[in-house]
C-alpha cells in the first residue's frame, strides 16, 4: 500500500469518525451528569431526516443544522423528563425514542417528499461542502491548471499531500467536532460547570446537599447531549451524504456508546477510540486494502463487529477498566 | 444573655398518618455543644433533615440569632450559616479532597483559582481548628475518619457557625471517635455552636453542655447535662410505657439446641460486624437480642439463616454447621432444621409481586411432597396456602393476591405461617412487628410462645425493647459487634437494657430492685 492510499483511508475514517465523535461526546455529557442515553441513534436520526429536510426548502445548510438541533433537542427534552422530572427508566426512554424517530422520519420524509421515505438530493449550499484550507491543493486549483486533482496531489510531496488530502478538505463540521474535543475536556476539567456535572454523576446527594439542583445540572447534560446529536445527525444527512434516507444512522449511536465505554468516559480517549472506529468503517469500504496488507481476506462484516468486540473486551476487564459514573441510570431521589 | 445560636419553636411534621415531629422547641446557646438523643424513629433525623432544608416543616419557626429564618432547601441552610455532617457522607469518592470542598461554593466560573483559594483557606483551617487532611488526596483513599474531617471542612469553608453532626461516631473507631470529640471541643473553644445527634448515652455525658431527648417524635425534656445522670436519660428516652402483654407461661427450657462459639462476621465493605460471640439457644425458651440496630445483630441473623459467611464454631444439635460455602446456604440451614423470618421481610422474606399461595412455599420448594413428578403440585400448595391463610387469620385471604397488597402485619403472617408450619426446631425471627399494626402484633407474639411450648429454641432480634422484654426468656444485649450483658428477662428493665445497648456495662445503679422504676419493674415481673 503506497502512502497516498494509506492518506487516502485515513481521510475516509475522519469523514466516518465525526458523527461518531459528535455523538460520542454528546453521550459523554449526559452520562457523565448520571443519565444514561441509549437513544443517541434516535436524535441523530430525527436530526438527520430534519436538518435535510429543511435544508432543501431553505437551500441553506445552516439553517438546515439549526433545525436539525432543535429536532434532537425536543427528543432529549423528552428523555429528560422522563428519566429526570419523572425519575423513570431511562434505558425505557433511551429505546422509545429511537423507535420514536426511526418510525416518524420516514412518516414524515414520505408526507412531505413522496420519495419513499428520502429527502431529495441536496445540492450547492444545500450542504456543508468541503472547505479548502489556506496552501493546500484542491478543486480549485484542479480547475485552474485543467487537470483532475488526484494527479496534482499525487504530484505533489508528501507534506503537501498529508496536508492536502488529510487535513484540508473536510466540511466545516468535522473541524467543528475536533474543537468539540478540546472544549468538552476544558468544560469538564476546568470549570465550575465541569466539577458539579461530573459530581452530580458520581454522587448526586453530594451535590444536592451542598445546595446545587440536581435537576438543573442533568437537564444541561441531556440538553448539550442533545445539541451534539443534532449536529451529528446534520453532518450525516447534508455533508457526509447528500440527503436523508430511511434508518441513515445504521447503528451509530450504538457504535458511540461503545466508543464512550472504549474511551472510559473521556473526552481525548473518547477522540481516539471514534478515529479507531472510523478506520474500522473506513477499510469496511475498502476490503482490498487488508487483503493486500496482510493478505488475507477479511469479511467486512467482522469490520463492522470489531466496534462491539472490543468493547465487550474492555467492559471484561482486560484492557484496564471501564468504570462508568457512579450515578449513572439511577433517577436522583431525595433521602435521609 | 445573648440570643440564641439557633431556636425553633413549634416545629411539627408529619408524613401521612405518622406524626414524626410533634411541637418540638429548643433554644441552643452560642459556643455550646447540644446533645440531641433519643431512639431510632424517634424524630431526630426528620428535625435535622427540617433544619437543612430536606424537608418543611408542617408548622413551626426557625430563629438564627435572633432572626427568623426560612430554610426552604439547603442552600438557604448554607446561608445561614448551618453546616451538617450527615451519617452517610455525602462526598464525591473520586474527587479530590480540594474538589469536595469547593463543589458548590466555588469562587467563579473558572475552577484553578477556586482551588487555589480553597488551598489557601484549607491550610489556614487545619492550623485553627487541628483538621489535617492532604487536600490533593482522593477521596475513597481517605480512611471514613479523615471523611468525616472533609465534611467537616467542607461545613467550615462554607463559614458554618452552626455544625450539626448526625449519629458521627456510627461509623467511627473509637481512637477515631476521640479524635472527632478533640476537634469539637475545639471548634466550641472558637465560639462555633455544636448540635450532636446521638443514641449513645457516653457521648452525651462526656461532651455536651445540653441534652434535648426526643421519643416518638416529641421532645420530652431539655435538661443540663452537668445536672443529669445516663440513667435519668435512659428513663426519658425510652420513657415508662406500658409493656405489651404477652400471655405466657415461665420457660422451661431443656437441651441446647444451638451452640455459637467465637462467631465472627466480616460484612461486604470489610467491617468485623460480629466481634467474637458466645451464645447458646435451648429448646424451649426464647432468647432476646437486644440493640441498637447496626450493631451486628442483622449480621448474625443472617450468618445462621445461611446468606452471610462468618467464622467461628456454631452447632445445631449437636452438629457442626458449615459456616462458608455451599453447605452453609439457606437451603442447608432449612435441611438442619432451621427457619427464618428475616428482618426485612419485603427483600428477604417475601417476592413482593408474586402471589401469597406461591410466597408459601419458597424455600421450601424442593420438598418433596409438593413435587408431582417433575412438575410441582400447584394445586396442592394452593390448597394448603389457603387452610395456611385461614389457621393464621391472614387478611385478606386470598391466595391469589400479590404479597404486596397485603399490609405489613399479614405479610408478617404469611411468611411465619411458611417457616413455622415447618417444625423447624429452631427459629430465627428478626423484628417480627417492625411495621405491624397493634392486632397483628399480639397474634405474632402468640404464634411465637406457643412454638416456644412445643419445645422449639427461638431466637428472637428486636430492636424494640418493649418486645423483647415481654416476648423473650432470656435478654442478650449486643453493642459493636459484642455482647454487652445477658440477663433474664424477668429480671431487669428497660433502663438496664438501654445502658447495655449504649454500651455501658456498669448497671448497677439501675439494676432491678436497686432502685429502678418500680412501676415497670413490676409490670415485668407479672409478665414474666
Amino acid at each position: 500500500m503506497d502512502f497516498l492510499t494509506l492518506l487516502q483511508v485515513l481521510d475516509t475514517s475522519v469523514r466516518l469518525a465525526t458523527p461518531l465523535l459528535l455523538a460520542c461526546l454528546a453521550g459523554l455529557y449526559s452520562e457523565r451528569s448520571g443519565v444514561v442515553d441509549i437513544g443517541l441513534e434516535g436524535k441523530m436520526l430525527a436530526a438527520a431526516f430534519f436538518s435535510a429536510a429543511v435544508a432543501f426548502y431553505s437551500g441553506n445548510a445552516w439553517v438546515g443544522l439549526l433545525a436539525g438541533v432543535g429536532a434532537s433537542v425536543a427528543l432529549a427534552v423528552v428523555h429528560g423528563l422522563a428519566s429526570i422530572t419523572f425519575r423513570g427508566n431511562q434505558l425505557i426512554s433511551g429505546v422509545a425514542i429511537n423507535f420514536l424517530a426511526a418510525g416518524m422520519t420516514v412518516l414524515v420524509a414520505q408526507s412531505w417528499f413522496r420519495q419513499g421515505g428520502r429527502t431529495p438530493p441536496l445540492e450547492g449550499d444545500a450542504r456543508f461542502n468541503p472547505i479548502e484550507l489556506p496552501f493546500a491543493i484542491g478543486p480549485t486549483d484542479a480547475a485552474a491548471a485543467d487537470r483532475p486533482l488526484s494527479q496534482l496531489i499525487a504530484e505533489a510531496g508528501p507534506l503537501q499531500q498529508f496536508y492536502s488530502e488529510l487535513i484540508s478538505g473536510h466540511s466545516s463540521l468535522v473541524y467543528l467536532a475536533l474543537l468539540t474535543v478540546p472544549f468538552t475536556w476544558w468544560l469538564l476539567f476546568r470549570t465550575r460547570f465541569g466539577l458539579r456535572l461530573r459530581a452530580v454523576g458520581e454522587n448526586p446527594a453530594a451535590v444536592d446537599t451542598a445546595g446545587v439542583s440536581v435537576v438543573w445540572l442533568r437537564y444541561a447534560a441531556v440538553l448539550l447531549c442533545g445539541v451534539l446529536c443534532g449536529v451529528a445527525g446534520a453532518y450525516l444527512s447534508s455533508a457526509l451524504q447528500a440527503g436523508f434516507v430511511k434508518d441513515m444512522t445504521a447503528g451509530r449511536g450504538f457504535i458511540a456508546l461503545a466508543a464512550l465505554i472504549f474511551a472510559k468516559w473521556r473526552p481525548v480517549y473518547a477522540l481516539w477510540a471514534c478515529l479507531l472506529f472510523g478506520l474500522f468503517q473506513a477499510l469496511e469500504l475498502r476490503p482490498d486494502i487488508i487483503e493486500n496488507v496482510i493478505g488475507l481476506k477479511v469479511q467486512v462484516q467482522l469490520l463492522g463487529a470489531l466496534p462491539y468486540i472490543l468493547t465487550v473486551v474492555i467492559l471484561a476487564g482486560f484492557v484496564g477498566k471501564a468504570i462508568p459514573p457512579k450515578a449513572s441510570a439511577e433517577p436522583y431521589i431525595k433521602e435521609r | 444573655m445573648t440570643a440564641p445560636a439557633i431556636e425553633l419553636k413549634g416545629i411539627s411534621k408529619a408524613f401521612g398518618p405518622v406524626q414524626a415531629n410533634k411541637d418540638i422547641s429548643i433554644s441552643v446557646q452560642p459556643g455550646t455543644i447540644h446533645g440531641i438523643i433519643g431512639e431510632n424513629g424517634a424524630g431526630k433525623s426528620t428535625l435535622m433533615s427540617i433544619l437543612y432544608g430536606f424537608y418543611k416543616a408542617d408548622a413551626g419557626e426557625i430563629f438564627i440569632k435572633g432572626q427568623k429564618t426560612l430554610i426552604p432547601d439547603s442552600q438557604a441552610a448554607i446561608r445561614a450559616g448551618i453546616g451538617m455532617v450527615f451519617q452517610h457522607f455525602k462526598l464525591v469518592e473520586n474527587f479530590t479532597v480540594l474538589e469536595n470542598i469547593i463543589l458548590g461554593a466555588e469562587h467563579g466560573a473558572m475552577l484553578n483559582s477556586s482551588l487555589s483559594n480553597a488551598r489557601k483557606e484549607l491550610k489556614h483551617l487545619a492550623e485553627e481548628y487541628g483538621l489535617n487532611v492532604d487536600p490533593d488526596e482522593v477521596i475513597e483513599n481517605l480512611s471514613v475518619g479523615h471523611q468525616q474531617r472533609v465534611e467537616i471542612l467542607k461545613a467550615l469553608y462554607r463559614k458554618a457557625e452552626i455544625l450539626i453532626l448526625d449519629e458521627p461516631t456510627g461509623v467511627l473507631t473509637p481512637a477515631e471517635a476521640d479524635q472527632l470529640f478533640r476537634i469539637l471541643d475545639r471548634l466550641r473553644e472558637e465560639g462555633k455552636t455544636i448540635i450532636l445527634i446521638t443514641h449513645k448515652l457516653r457521648e452525651i455525658m462526656e461532651f455536651t453542655d445540653t441534652v434535648s431527648v426526643m421519643r416518638r417524635g416529641e421532645m420530652t425534656a431539655t435538661v443540663k447535662t452537668s445536672e443529669t445522670s445516663p440513667e435519668h436519660l435512659a428513663e426519658l428516652m425510652v420513657g415508662r410505657k406500658v409493656l405489651l402483654r404477652v400471655d405466657k407461661k415461665p420457660a422451661e427450657p431443656s437441651e441446647t439446641v444451638l451452640d455459637i462459639k467465637g462467631l465472627r462476621v466480616v460484612d461486604e465493605a470489610g467491617v468485623e460486624r460480629v466481634k467474637g460471640i458466645d451464645l447458646t439457644v435451648r429448646a424451649g425458651e426464647i432468647v432476646g437480642i437486644a440493640g441498637v440496630a447496626g450493631n451486628g445483630q442483622s449480621e448474625l441473623l443472617e450468618v445462621l439463616g445461611g446468606f452471610a459467611d462468618g467464622t467461628g464454631e456454631i452447632t445445631m444439635n449437636g452438629t457442626a454447621l458449615p459456616l462458608t460455602g455451599h453447605g452453609a446456604d439457606g437451603q442447608a440451614r432449612r435441611a438442619a432444621g432451621i427457619s427464618h423470618v428475616p428482618e426485612d421481610r419485603q427483600r428477604e422474606g417475601l417476592i413482593m409481586e408474586f402471589a401469597a399461595w406461591e410466597n408459601t412455599v419458597f424455600g421450601y420448594h424442593h420438598s418433596p411432597e409438593i413435587q408431582n413428578g417433575i412438575l410441582m403440585d400447584n394445586n396442592g400448595i394452593y390448597t394448603e396456602a389457603e387452610a395456611k391463610m385461614q389457621r393464621f387469620d391472614v387478611r385478606p385471604p386470598d391466595p391469589k393476591l400479590a404479597a404486596k397488597n397485603f399490609s405489613g402485619g399479614n405479610q408478617q403472617k404469611i411468611v411465619l405461617a411458611r417457616e413455622i408450619e415447618r417444625n423447624p426446631d429452631l427459629l430465627l425471627i428478626g423484628q417480627p412487628t417492625r411495621g405491624v399494626d397493634i392486632g397483628a402484633i399480639e397474634f405474632i407474639h402468640q404464634q411465637v410462645v406457643n412454638l416456644r411450648d412445643q419445645g422449639k429454641a427461638i431466637l428472637l432480634v428486636s430492636v424494640e425493647l418493649e418486645e423483647i422484654l415481654s416476648l423473650a426468656d432470656r435478654v442478650v444485649v449486643m453493642f459493636d459487634g459484642h455482647i454487652t450483658g445477658e440477663r433474664v428477662a424477668s429480671q431487669t428493665n428497660e433502663k438496664e437494657l438501654g445502658l447495655l445497648m449504649a454500651g455501658i456495662t456498669d448497671t448497677s445503679a439501675v439494676a432491678n430492685g436497686n432502685g429502678g422504676n418500680e412501676n415497670s419493674t413490676q409490670e415485668v415481673h407479672a409478665d414474666g
